[in-house]
């Protein structure tokens, strides 16, 4: 059925490519080293425009460049894994979606853009929020309802924010954020600071009608708002071609231009991203489809192996994974050794285990906090308790 | 927790077999032949299976309903739907993409035909996208038509209610929007027998429903239901427990503590009677107007955030009519005014793991008592 005629899709080897570099830098390279050289590298897959001429499938890159995006890209793969025991030890509850195989997304678009533009997205958000800046201890202290976390523990998995580096966080309506994210992007056109507003969302958002008002908005105030659709092929159980007629997300915004984009390839998505920001400043919105694949399931509580194989799982693993991708390019082009990197896995390894013990120890939140934020501080709005007459409290 | 609820069980079983389709548009439409049938212990069964045999049922009997929904034809987040596609066909059991307001809207115009469509949002907290097409669209289609049109087959179907660590988008309880808005009805079962014969009467009911279901009870609630094809009747509420010092109106899952309370009450000396509304709009205010005079006294109890809640309409109106017999001011043992955190859970849901939801209502029944 056409679950496997995906699944060939989905395949699509990139090994061939990663090879056909250029021009290699035979020359032995220590991390520390001259990291200023510009690298060439020619994406494995071309983008495919819509309304638009896609951008040049060479991409320029540093070697500095590259042992960043391996390194953030390690550290985002060893947060979910441990999230994912941290979960199943019980010590993370509710609702918890992993970002393991998307990292890519995360990594190149930060790479293309400043913390001055914005990025909003939807639940799906720690790796999005550690490319922002935030920091791995508070991380797993949100994961576990900490006072120490970026939310002060009252967001959780699904609602991580970090104001100082413009990121609008994690919303667990599906769709709801796009709009925001338009709503963003005016404020930036006004101020005129030359910055740009990424919404992030799924391929199983991109039915939501909200998307769609988003999208005329955008277009017809010609707001900096850069859509990106994350097309992991599956809303929760549902595969892409279940739920969308076209599932060539880049092409639905029908009057905005959009592009296709190898997501599983940081590279790509940074020349899309920077080409989406000049495009956007320049004309208004664009669409970038992302096409990326979660390996764990929808959320803890889905085993993720119901509506797709193993073996397409493994296949993209093997063939697509986006740390072993950058792993190749540093190898082939001697920038560091294996053991160079495995040492760079190890380090990331323990900083993870830093951030959890520490983690452990951030308190919970004092249950006072339980009716802070509901208003503005000080504006003496009462809130009630289970029994109306006898507890109420002035909002703190 | 599981004997508790068995015995909810205990109910005068009101049911008819269903022959023949009751037709949303037809003028009268009311479906007032429920008659009482033997009652036939059946399979001991959960919640959502309960849930799952209606909609089997309602398939079967009615060759003009549908079942749909996010993730539906694969039986459902919560396994409700199981077993359906296959049975009946992914013509009539199928999933939609993930758009609430269309699922909704779509489902209204569905029904104006005449036929019977059973919606699934998956869950309470995301209803909101649909608000408009429920509040403004399903609920005014007859009254603004003259009576030319209606979605009366319509039935929207939605896990509510706290799970423990559900968090701010899967644990709201929003049943007192739907309930301020005249034409359509808002149902709340408590068990897996009430479960089968509500929903089954719901999607036979010629007006738009909006049918909530305890999640927290899925599979926690274990009752013998019978096999057969019954229904409850809708704006008719049950006393579970009779008593005579104080009446206790509830719904839904809050059902299980205030139960629980009853019993805690009684080695107090305290005699509790204990009311399920079941249907919250439009409610039945005689039952609870007669129960409210025999004892003098009123305590509501609900999940939801107690300002606004439906608890303040119960309160308005007993105290309208039972002012003079009350002895005592009508209390509310409700949610707090706060969103949802997990990382509150024990603090919001005590009730779920301990027996604190119980002793609150408790502490307020000898509070109430002393006055
Ligand atoms: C309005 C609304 N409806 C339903 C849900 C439940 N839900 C959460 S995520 C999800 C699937 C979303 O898939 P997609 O947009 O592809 O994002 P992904 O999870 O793949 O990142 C659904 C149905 C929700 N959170 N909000
Ligand atoms: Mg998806």
């Amino acid at each position: 059925m056409a679950l496997t005629h995906r699944s060939s899709n989905l395949l699509r080897p990139f090994t061939t490519a990663v090879f056909s570099s250029t021009p290699s830098l035979r020359r032995p390279f220590s991390s520390s080293a001259d990291d200023t050289t510009t690298i060439t590298i020619e994406t494995s897959v071309p983008f495919t425009g819509h309304k638009c001429d896609p951008p040049s499938r060479s991409v320029e890159t540093s070697p500095k460049e590259l042992m960043t995006f391996f390194r953030d890209m390690a550290k985002m793969r060893r947060m979910e894994i441990a999230a994912d025991s941290l979960y199943k030890a019980k010590l993370i509850r509710g609702f918890c979606h992993l970002y393991d195989g998307q990292e890519a997304v995360a990594v190149g678009m930060e790479a293309a853009i400043t913390k001055k533009d914005c990025i909003i997205t939807a639940y799906r958000d720690h790796c999005i929020y550690l490319g922002r800046g935030g920091t791995l201890l508070e991380c797993f202290s949100e994961l576990m309802g900490r006072q120490g976390g970026c939310s002060k523990g009252k967001g959780g998995s699904m609602h991580f924010y970090k104001k100082d580096s413009g990121f609008y966080g994690g919303h667990g309506i599906v769709g709801a954020q796009v709009p925001l994210g338009c709503g963003l992007a005016f404020a930036q056109k006004y101020s005129k600071d030359e910055t740009v507003s990424f919404a992030l969302y799924g391929d199983g958002a991109a039915n939501q009608g909200q998307l769609f008002e988003a999208l005329n908005m955008a277009a017809l105030w010609d707001l900096p708002a850069i859509l990106v659709c994350e097309n992991n092929h599956y809303g929760m159980g549902t595969a892409e071609w279940r739920a969308a007629k076209s599932p060539a997300y880049y092409k639905r915004g029908d009057y905005v231009p959009g592009l296709k984009v190898d997501g599983m390839d940081a590279l790509a998505v940074k020349q899309a991203c920077k080409f989406a920001k000049e495009h956007a400043l320049k004309n208004g919105p664009i669409i970038l489809e992302m096409d990326t694949y979660r390996y764990h399931g929808h959320s803890m509580s889905d085993p993720g192996s119901t509506y797709r194989t193993r073996d397409e799982i493994s296949g993209v693993r093997q063939e697509r994974d986006p740390v072993e991708r950058i792993r190749k390019l540093i190898l082939s082009h001697e920038l560091a050794t294996e053991k160079e990197l495995k040492d760079i896995e190890k380090e990331v390894r323990k900083e993870v285990d830093e951030a959890i013990a520490q983690a452990k120890e951030s308190p919970m939140p004092d249950p006072s906090e339980l009716f802070t934020n509901v208003y503005v501080k000080g504006y003496g709005v009462e809130a009630f308790g289970a029994d109306r007459k006898e507890v109420r409290a002035v909002l703190p | 927790m599981a004997t508790s609820l068995r015995r909810f069980g205990r109910l005068a079983l009101i049911s008819r077999n269903w022959s023949g389709r009751g037709f949303s548009t037809s003028p009268s439409g009311e479906i007032n032949s429920y008659s009482n049938i033997q009652q036939s212990e059946g399979k001991s069964i959960n919640l959502f299976s309960a849930i799952n045999q209606a909609l089997h049922i309602a398939l079967e009997t009615d060759p003009r309903s549908y079942v749909f929904g996010e993730d539906v034809g694969f039986g459902g987040v919560f396994r409700c739907t199981t077993g359906l596609a296959d049975r009946f066909g992914k013509h009539r059991v199928f999933n939609t993409p993930l758009c609430e307001q269309g699922i909704v809207g779509f489902a209204v115009g569905l029904a104006a035909m005449g036929n019977r469509a059973i919606a699934e949002i998956q869950f309470a907290d995301y209803i909101y996208p649909a608000f408009d097409q429920i509040v403004n669209e399903a609920a005014k289609f007859r009254y603004r038509s003259g009576n030319q049109f209606n979605c009366g087959g319509l039935t929207i179907r939605a896990p509510y209610g706290a799970v423990g660590h559900g968090g701010h988008y899967h644990s709201q309880s929003p049943e007192a929007f739907f309930c301020h808005v005249p034409g359509i009805k808002v149902v709340i079962p408590r068990s897996p027998r009430q479960a089968k014969g509500l929903l089954l009467s719901c999607i036979r009911d010629p007006n738009p429903v909006v049918f909530f279901e305890p999640k927290w009870l899925y599979r926690l609630a274990v009752e013998e239901v019978p096999e057969d094809d019954y229904m409850l009747p809708l704006s008719e509420s049950e006393i579970i427990q009779e008593g005579s010092d104080i009446t206790l109106v509830g719904w839904g899952a809050q059902l299980s503590i205030m139960e629980q309370a009853c019993i805690e009450a009684e080695k107090d000396g305290i005699s509790c009677e204990l009311i399920d509304l079941k249907t919250l709009i439009p409610w039945d205010k005689e039952t609870v107007e007669t129960s409210v005079r025999k004892t003098g006294r009123l305590l509501i109890s609900h999940e939801a955030p107690v300002t606004g809640g439906f608890g303040a309409e119960i309160s308005a109106s007993i105290v309208e009519r039972c002012f003079l017999r009350l002895e005592a001011p009508v209390a509310r043992i409700c949610g707090l005014d706060t969103p949802l955190s997990t990382c509150f859970r024990t603090l919001l849901y005590a009730h779920q793991e301990q027996d604190i939801g119980c002793n609150q209502v408790n502490n307020k029944l000898l509070a109430i008592l002393l006055l």
